[in-house]
């Protein structure tokens, strides 16, 4: 009793101060810059088919205000914000037929956070808008691990029920004039969504709206509940080794560590029904991984810390290479598997010289297993022995570190950089460059060692053949 | 001692005899280089020898290890089998650990509850010298994973056996068959059935360290030389820290004093040789804490110490003779000396057995002396295949024309006497005995028969090359006959009698040439086909002719460690202990070490009990998983069902309310319709067969339809009430199933 009284006690104070901090905020920050700005239309498309939630929302804001604006701001739910994995927006301009889109730029906004802790993202618009007029933006976002299991576990027979939350009204600082949401589900197996009228279903979408004029930060939850038995595959932990080797060849190797993050798997595993009834039983789990992997691959491999294992199959065409790989059971709900993937390249795929007389690694950055998340993921490029300076070119924020690590025959050991980034998500598989000085003797110095230790063998071999080291004559 | 100098220069003589007879075959190499005029490149006789026997000693070298990589380019870079997945987790252990921590490791993931103390019950050499071998490659800065090392490691040991062979066979006959022996061991199947790429096993580097001993020991016989009496006694350390198999060194060698002592061959140089290496020897063995005071305590050892003290008196007795200058005086001294000698010796080895201070023979020791006695005795030495006694297919198979060269080189052996043709002929004779014991002694015996073989080989090629060359050349025959004196000179008088002697040779020889090429040839296909298989992934020809993969154990091990819990106990029969405990890195119950019979015991009554008795049994184990090897769907046919009987025998032979009677019908094992009633309800039965009556596994036949025994299973409808299956592979040859935990009672 003591300890609840404290509890309770504890957050009435806490979501006082949280009002009166909101309070304050709302009227600094939306007094400065976003009272001016309106939008006209919004709408939102969210995609729940997938583990990885994409929502493309398309906005049509204008200036009511005096001066221009240069900035848009874009608002969302704390518990979103945690699972936003990529955040991307671009303008579009002309019309129907002669469409063009320019990305913008988007960062977390300096300003304040908005009413209940939400987090306020600037997009940075080409021109600034004028009074009066208006623009079209295209925001696009990921969400990941924002479905969550319901029932928490499942047996084998049956299939994967999610929930998915968010607000029927999209959050934004403007006061929006019309918006509707659409939410697009896997299978027409809706077991239940919040009504907030107007609201339909039909087949596979659901449809929230329209809405008129509703506030800035107007909020309403709603909950759906639906079927979704696409693979919730996601890797816990990426490991990237690219190593370069100036002979020829770039080598790669990835530590995957997989893990069916749906509902977790209750009772039994029976291989009869697995067998016999694949499309009832054992439905949300996965048995294929399918890897991307650049054309003209070579030496690909994959094993597991005991051993290789035999179910992969590859496929080189002229433009793409696809592995499909099968870990060694099917994974099932809260079930893990780590694996191994490696795989060589040509040099002459990703290795140039700038103008600068510097060498540079073009090669993507991200998970090349189509549809997973990437809890983290750490590349590491392991540039040759007796290389410098290097730098990185990326087009988005990761961590950067510096090692050294010791491959055959090393003696300084070969400057690896390290570049760690979390929640990655399909779209980061861009491509990204690293920069550095070589200097081409250095490709010399192995061979060299190795010659020498033969040619010493050698002498001593002559050496003694043509000496009588006996003491006896 | 007036006779021995002779033996020394018959080892001495046959070290040179290869430079005499590398001296006739120079002036045609001269007379080509002369014709080509290139003086100043024209090696000398010596040089020319020693560049052709590195050659071809190199050429050996690199052989014995590529014909040990088959299972590698046929399968994968991964250990075999279930002993060598033991060896190395504990190599990955003392490379991450360090020696100290590996010393002192109580490993409590295998024999739950009891646990083993690796550190004292393992024979450490195999493992400090993969990692030895690991930590120079570090070194020198080569990028390996420890796993490469240890599948490298018994093919790496073999090569190194053909340079130890070739040394022997030098030491015993001449180089020639030096070379020939490096070249049969090379390829010799007896051999590499245990030293594959990927068989990382003690054995593999036992016999490397067994035929050094052997060497340097007889080197130090006949040298006489302080120096290599220690070497040999440092090779028999590094023996005794591989492989158990040294106690055959510590009776063979004493066996070979005892009957060079006999034979009147007693020597100064035996004495210094047999003394320094049995006392440094046996000092250096008891490091090992596996082996300990054994070497004084155990019967096994007793006959090594006899044999020191009875040498003793042996040199005491010399010396007293020299001292006496008096026949008749000394026949009475010596008289009384041998009998008080060996008086003494049976009373103290009587009162020694009699207080328990030396320890009786073991029952593996009693076995290779009497082979019905496991099978009456013992039945957990017994139930394993290695032990049987051996077909004679099988010497056939690993030995193939070495059988019958064999003989052929006894009889070489015996015409030319000496301490170290006594010595070989003793090894080949009583390895040849214990090869015949068990299957898996064919090893022991397989230098012995090489090198035999070898000197059989080299002696008569060389014997029919002297004829061809005989009639050619007359210059080089006078040569020929100083050199090796008994049979050439025979030769040199047969010259004369035998019409067609240069054609008959010829023959002889062609025919001896494609007996050698038939012996490469069949090693090579018994390699490729029989020996290179890691039997933890299974292969099989599919329907179309395509290679199908069965890697059921791997998903299985793999399963377990990344789906159980990290404490999670597995209950399975021993066979796979090691396995699990390598590869899934879980708990065990009983493994590979069968170091505790009770123990294993229990897990096999268990199997043979009833459900709820066994589960009762399984609960007090603290089992969370039952693991089960199943060949009913794919053919399988070594699973648990055919291992089953074993498991009866065992858990009986501890528990006699498991009685074989039970689980048989009219004396016959069978798991269809008329199957004994208490075999189609046991434990091992049920999880085998569990749902399995709904699957249709052939076509044409009814479901339920077990392949590896060929008949319709006779419980379809079998229901588990304590287990429930976790998992099954996907060809269903492991099947794992979890203990439930007790139901609440209100």
């Amino acid at each position: 009793m003591e300890v609840f009284a404290s509890r309770s006690r504890l957050t009435l104070i806490f979501s006082l101060f949280v009002l009166l901090s909101l309070c304050f905020r709302s009227s600094t920050s939306l007094s400065s810059s976003t009272s001016e700005l309106q939008i006209l239309t919004a709408e939102r498309r969210i995609d729940l088919v997938s583990h990885i939630i994409r929502v493309v929302l398309t906005l049509k804001v204008q200036n009511d205000g005096a001066s221009p604006a240069s900035n848009v701001l874009l608002a969302f739910p704390p518990a979103q914000v945690k699972h936003l994995a990529l955040i991307q927006a671009a303008e579009l301009a002309g019309k129907k037929r002669k469409k063009s889109v320019h990305p913008l730029d988007v960062k977390p906004s300096n300003d304040a956070d908005g009413p209940n802790g939400a987090k306020l993202y600037s997009i940075s618009l080409r021109n600034p808008l004028s009074t009066g007029s208006s623009v079209s933006i295209e925001v696009s976002y990921v969400l990941t691990q924002s479905l969550e299991p319901f029932p928490v576990e499942i047996s084998q027979s049956e299939s994967q029920l999610v929930l998915y939350r968010d607000s029927a009204l999209i959050l934004s600082p403007y006061e929006i004039k019309q918006q509707t949401t659409v939410l697009r589900t896997p299978s027409t197996k809706v077991e239940s969504f919040t009504r907030v009228e107007p609201s339909t279903q039909t087949r596979t979408e659901l449809k929230y709206g329209p809405y008129e004029d509703k506030p800035s930060f107007s909020y309403v939850p709603v909950l759906v509940h639906f079927e979704n038995n696409n693979p919730f595959a996601v890797v816990e932990e990426l490991v990237r080794e690219i190593e370069i080797s100036h002979w020829g060849n770039l080598q790669i190797t990835e530590h995957y560590t997989v893990v069916h993050n749906g509902a977790k798997h209750k009772g039994g595993f029976s291989r009869v029904d697995y067998q016999s009834r694949p499309t009832f039983s054992g439905a949300s789990s996965f048995k294929h991984l399918l890897v991307k992997l650049p054309p003209r691959v070579h030496s690909v491999y994959y094993r597991d810390n005991i051993g290789n294992i035999s179910t992969s199959h590859l496929r080189t065409s002229y433009s793409k290479s696809e592995l499909e790989i099968e870990p060694r059971y099917p994974l099932l709900g809260g079930w893990k598997a780590t694996f191994i993937i490696g795989y060589g390249l040509p040099l002459e795929d990703v290795l140039f010289e700038s103008d600068d007389g510097k060498r540079y690694l073009n090669f993507t950055f991200g998970c090349p297993i189509a549809e997973t998340l990437v809890n983290k993921i750490t590349n590491k490029v392991v540039l040759p022995e007796g290389s410098k300076n290097p730098s990185v070119v990326i087009p988005f924020s990761v961590e950067r570190r510096a090692e050294t690590s010791y491959s055959y025959l090393d003696i300084v050991g070969r400057p690896v950089v390290v570049l760690e980034k979390e929640n990655v998500v399909p779209e980061h598989n861009s491509l990204f460059q690293v920069y550095y000085d070589f200097h081409p003797m250095f490709m010399l110095a192995e061979p060299l060692m190795l010659t020498s230790v033969f040619f010493f063998l050698f002498v001593a071999a002559l050496a003694y053949i043509h000496m009588d080291i006996s003491i006896k004559k | 001692m007036v006779g021995k100098p002779d033996a020394v220069k018959a080892g001495s003589k046959s070290s040179q005899s290869p430079a005499s007879n590398q001296a006739t075959s120079k002036p045609d190499l001269s007379s080509i280089s002369t014709t080509f005029s290139l003086k100043t490149l024209k090696l000398k006789t010596k040089q020319q020898e020693l560049l052709i026997r590195v050659t071809i000693l190199g050429l050996v070298y690199i052989l014995a290890f590529i014909t040990r990589l088959f299972s590698v380019l046929r399968y994968e870079s991964m250990i075999h089998e279930f002993d060598p997945y033991f060896n190395y987790r504990t190599t990955l252990y003392l490379t991450e650990k360090g020696f100290y921590e590996f010393w002192n490791w109580f490993d409590s993931e295998s024999w739950y509850p009891l646990g083993r103390i690796i550190g004292g019950t393992l024979y450490p050499g195999l493992m400090v010298t993969a990692a030895v071998i690991y930590w120079t490659l570090k070194f020198l800065r080569f990028a390996v994973h420890i796993r490469e090392v240890c599948v490298l490691t018994a093919p790496f040991f073999a090569s190194n056996t053909t340079i130890v062979a070739y040394f022997f066979g030098k030491e015993l006959w001449d180089s020639g068959a030096g070379l020939v022996a490096a070249a049969l061991i090379a390829i010799c199947p007896g051999y590499i059935s245990r030293s594959v790429a990927g068989s990382y096993d003690n054995e593999g580097v036992a016999i490397f360290a067994l035929l050094l001993t052997f060497y340097l020991f007889v080197k130090a016989v006949n040298t006489g030389s302080l120096a290599w009496a220690l070497a040999s006694a440092f090779g028999y350390f590094y023996m005794v820290s591989a492989w158990g198999g040294y106690v055959f060194i510590i009776n063979l060698i004493p066996l070979y004093v005892l009957v060079l002592l006999i034979t009147g061959r007693y020597s100064m140089r035996l004495y210094v040789a047999y003394n320094c290496m049995y006392i440094v020897g046996m000092l250096l063995a008891m490091q090992i804490r596996f082996v300990g005071f054994q070497h004084v305590q155990s019967g096994e050892h007793m006959a090594a110490m006899g044999v020191f003290f009875l040498i003793q008196v042996f040199y005491f007795l010399l010396w007293v003779k020299n001292m006496l200058n008096d026949t008749k005086l000394f026949q009475a001294l010596l008289r009384i000396g041998v009998t008080s000698a060996v008086a003494v010796g049976a009373i103290a080895l009587g009162v020694g057995t009699a207080s328990g201070y030396i320890s009786p023979w073991t029952g593996r020791f009693y076995s290779l002396l009497d082979p019905t006695y496991a099978k009456d005795h013992i039945p957990i030495i017994a139930s394993v295949s290695e032990h049987q006694p051996t077909a004679w297919s099988s010497f056939m198979f690993d030995f193939h024309i070495l059988l019958f060269l064999f003989p052929a080189g006894l009889y070489f052996c015996f015409k030319r006497l000496s301490d170290a043709t006594i010595f070989i002929i003793m090894y080949g004779l009583t390895s040849m005995y214990f090869a015949g014991v068990m299957v898996r002694l064919i090893l022991v015996a397989t230098p012995a028969v090489c090198l035999i073989s070898a000197i059989a080989v080299s002696a008569t090629i060389k014997n029919l090359t002297q004829a061809i060359r005989g009639k050619t050349g007359q210059t080089v025959s006078a040569k020929g006959t100083s050199s090796t004196k008994g049979s050439s000179k025979q030769q040199a008088s047969v010259d004369q009698s035998i019409p067609f002697l240069k054609n008959g040779a010829t023959v002889l020889l062609f025919g001896a040439f494609y007996l050698l090429s038939r012996y490469a040839i069949h090693c090579t296909w018994v390699t490729s086909e029989a020996y290179s298989s890691p039997s933890i992934v299974l292969a099989a020809r599919g329907a179309y002719g395509q290679r199908v993969i069965f890697d059921d154990y791997r998903e299985a091990y793999f399963w377990l460690r990344q789906n159980t819990p990290s404490d999670a106990k597995i209950m399975s029969w021993w066979d796979y202990g090691y396995q699990i405990t390598a590869m899934a890195n879980r708990t065990v119950i009983v493994d590979n070490n069968t170091w505790n019979n009770t123990h294993i015991a229990t897990v096999g009554r268990a199997m043979s009990s009833y459900e709820d008795e066994a589960y009762e049994i399984m609960r007090s184990l603290d089992v969370d998983y039952v693991l089960v090897v199943f060949g009913g769907v794919t053919g399988y046919s070594s699973d648990d069902i055919n291992k089953f009987l074993w498991m009866v025998r065992i858990g009986g032979g501890v528990f006699p309310v498991i009685k074989e009677p039970d689980y048989l019908v009219n004396g016959e094992y069978r798991v269809d319709k008329g199957a004994a009633p208490k075999m189609l309800n046991c434990l091992m039965y049920k999880l085998c067969y569990y749902r399995f009556g709904e699957l249709t596994t052939e076509h044409g036949k009814p479901p339920g339809y077990d392949r590896a025994r060929g008949v319709e299973i006779g419980n379809k409808d079998v229901k588990l009430e304590y287990l429930e299956e976790a998992f099954t592979t996907s060809n269903w040859i492991v099947r794992i199933y979890k203990v439930k935990p007790p139901s609440n009672r209100w």
